[in-house]
């Protein structure tokens, strides 16, 4: 028994050692070589546009070498492990650049397949990334393929990008304080229960509207707890401010961090590969 | 009370069938049955570019006959076998297909490297463009089956595992049929190029 499983834990060991380590997604330009330099934020700052405005994912990695693997099967495993692209519509795509082993790949998600078949990516690669990697321009190469991409992206009829997660956040925000308030007063001429309960299904019918019924519910009874504790509610306002200065706009910042990118889509290794 | 008692049973019942593994065999068989669709597809998409990219290479190079006629061959050999989810219930069935594809495979990639011959071949846009559309799709293949390998792997560790074993069996699930290495390696070995 011992040994056995000394054995899987050598085996978990080999294969660790073996395969080359999938970086983290900080963002959607990756370069684990440096070779981009200034052209990077140049490219992120299209990429995160992109995503803003049609929704895809489209990341760009630069490594050394991915061996012992092929560059197919080590672009597969980047993107299973990324998953790039949205849950369900898989519009992620990937270029990815292997410098010593001159190797270039673009691994398209699934539901970009229609639109970037192989033969598209085959030419985007032959005719804009190639002839320039051949002519020692790297970050010129990459800065046409993901153009070529970027723009094939542009003409598509993709799902319209989900609402701006902090835009929903404020709007819920608003919602609750609105029927709280109101509701606060409600209760006070009506009584707690009748206040806290009219407020709650104010709250649920509006956020029926601009949400699931899951979400609405909970607003509602949030809401009614707010309303219905309304004078624990307003003793820790109180103390809060009396505390010390207000912490209200510290949580930016952090939602840059992963930039979103990475939201569940899915890949089954269509695309195209290249050598120069 | 009765309903109580009942209710109770009831939850009981679910509870058992859970930690008996029922669930998880359902899902992973589901599992299994969508990836083996998608390995189907993919070699449906490669029969599909086949005929097209013989033509083109009729064109250039008619003399290549027998090349040819194998790849045609092959090909309608692979398509005439039914590849629905049945398959992954007949191990004898299973094997035909797998067969049948990896012989495609064979005789394609010999086409291929005889293309490589005729340099007029080579620079025609139209052998370009279906060589890297069936370089494309032979990596949706591979992709494909690895996911199927690592499918039925994980239902077949299930079916075979305690207290599974035994939800397996009273329901009739038995092990299903994997992609087999020496297989794999066939697939992966490059085409043998003679000069007669």
């Amino acid at each position: 028994m011992l040994c056995w499983l000394l054995l899987v834990w050598l085996a978990a060991l080999e294969g660790q050692a073996q395969l080359r380590q999938v970086p983290v997604l900080h963002g959607p330009v990756t370069d684990e070589v440096g070779v981009l330099g200034g052209l990077k934020a140049e490219l992120e700052g299209k990429l995160y546009k992109l995503k803003e405005e049609k929704g895809s994912e489209v990341a760009v990695l630069v490594v050394d070498t991915t061996a012992p693997e092929t560059i197919e099967q080590y672009s597969i495993r980047v993107v299973e492990q990324w998953q790039l692209g949205r849950k369900g519509i898989d519009d992620g795509a990937l270029l990815l650049v292997a410098l010593r082993d001159r190797n270039v790949r673009i691994e398209v998600g699934r539901g970009l397949e229609g639109d970037i078949p192989d033969l598209i990516a085959f030419r985007i690669i032959q005719e804009q990334i190639l002839p320039r990697f051949r002519q020692g321009d790297i970050p010129g190469g990459i800065n046409a393929g993901v153009q070529s991409v970027i723009d094939r992206v542009h003409g598509l009829d993709l799902p319209p990008p989900a609402q701006d997660q902090g835009n929903q956040g404020i709007g819920w925000f608003f919602l609750v304080l609105f029927f709280f308030l109101l509701g606060s007063v409600l209760a006070s001429l009506f009584g707690d229960g009748l206040g806290a309960s009219t407020s709650a299904l104010g709250g649920l019918a509006v956020a029926l509207l601009i949400s699931s019924l899951f979400g609405a519910l909970a607003a509602a009874l949030v809401i009614w707890l707010l309303v219905f504790f309304r004078d624990v509610v307003f003793e820790a306002l109180a103390s809060g401010s009396r505390g010390g200065p207000s912490r209200s706009g510290g949580s930016y910042g952090g939602t840059f961090g992963g930039g979103g990118f990475g939201s569940g889509g899915g890949f089954s290794g269509g695309g195209a590969s290249g050598r120069w | 009370m009765k309903n109580l008692i009942a209710v109770i049973v009831g939850a009981l019942a679910l509870v058992a069938v859970g930690g008996c593994g029922y669930n998880t065999i359902q899902q992973q068989d589901e599992q299994v049955t969508a990836m083996w669709s998608d390995v189907v597809n993919q070699y449906k998409r490669r029969a599909d570019l086949i005929p097209n990219l013989v033509n083109v290479v009729k064109g250039y190079a008619a003399h290549e006959e027998q090349v040819l006629t194998k790849v045609t061959e092959a090909r309608t050999k692979a398509t005439a076998l039914t590849a629905d989810a049945s398959l992954l219930t007949n191990e004898e069935a299973f094997k035909r297909f797998q067969e049948a594809q990896s012989s495609l495979s064979s005789s394609l990639g010999r086409l291929l490297a005889v293309a490589e011959n005729y340099p007029q071949l080579k620079a025609d846009a139209n052998f370009r463009d279906l060589q890297a559309q069936i370089e494309g799709t032979e990596n949706r293949i591979t992709v494909a089956r690895t996911r199927y390998i690592e499918a039925v792997r994980s239902y077949n560790t299930t079916v075979r595992s305690f207290p599974a074993n035994l939800t397996a069996k009273l329901f009739g699930y038995s092990m299903k049929p994997n992609f087999t290495v020496e297989n794999e390696k066939e697939i992966a070995e490059a085409p043998k190029v003679s000069f007669e």
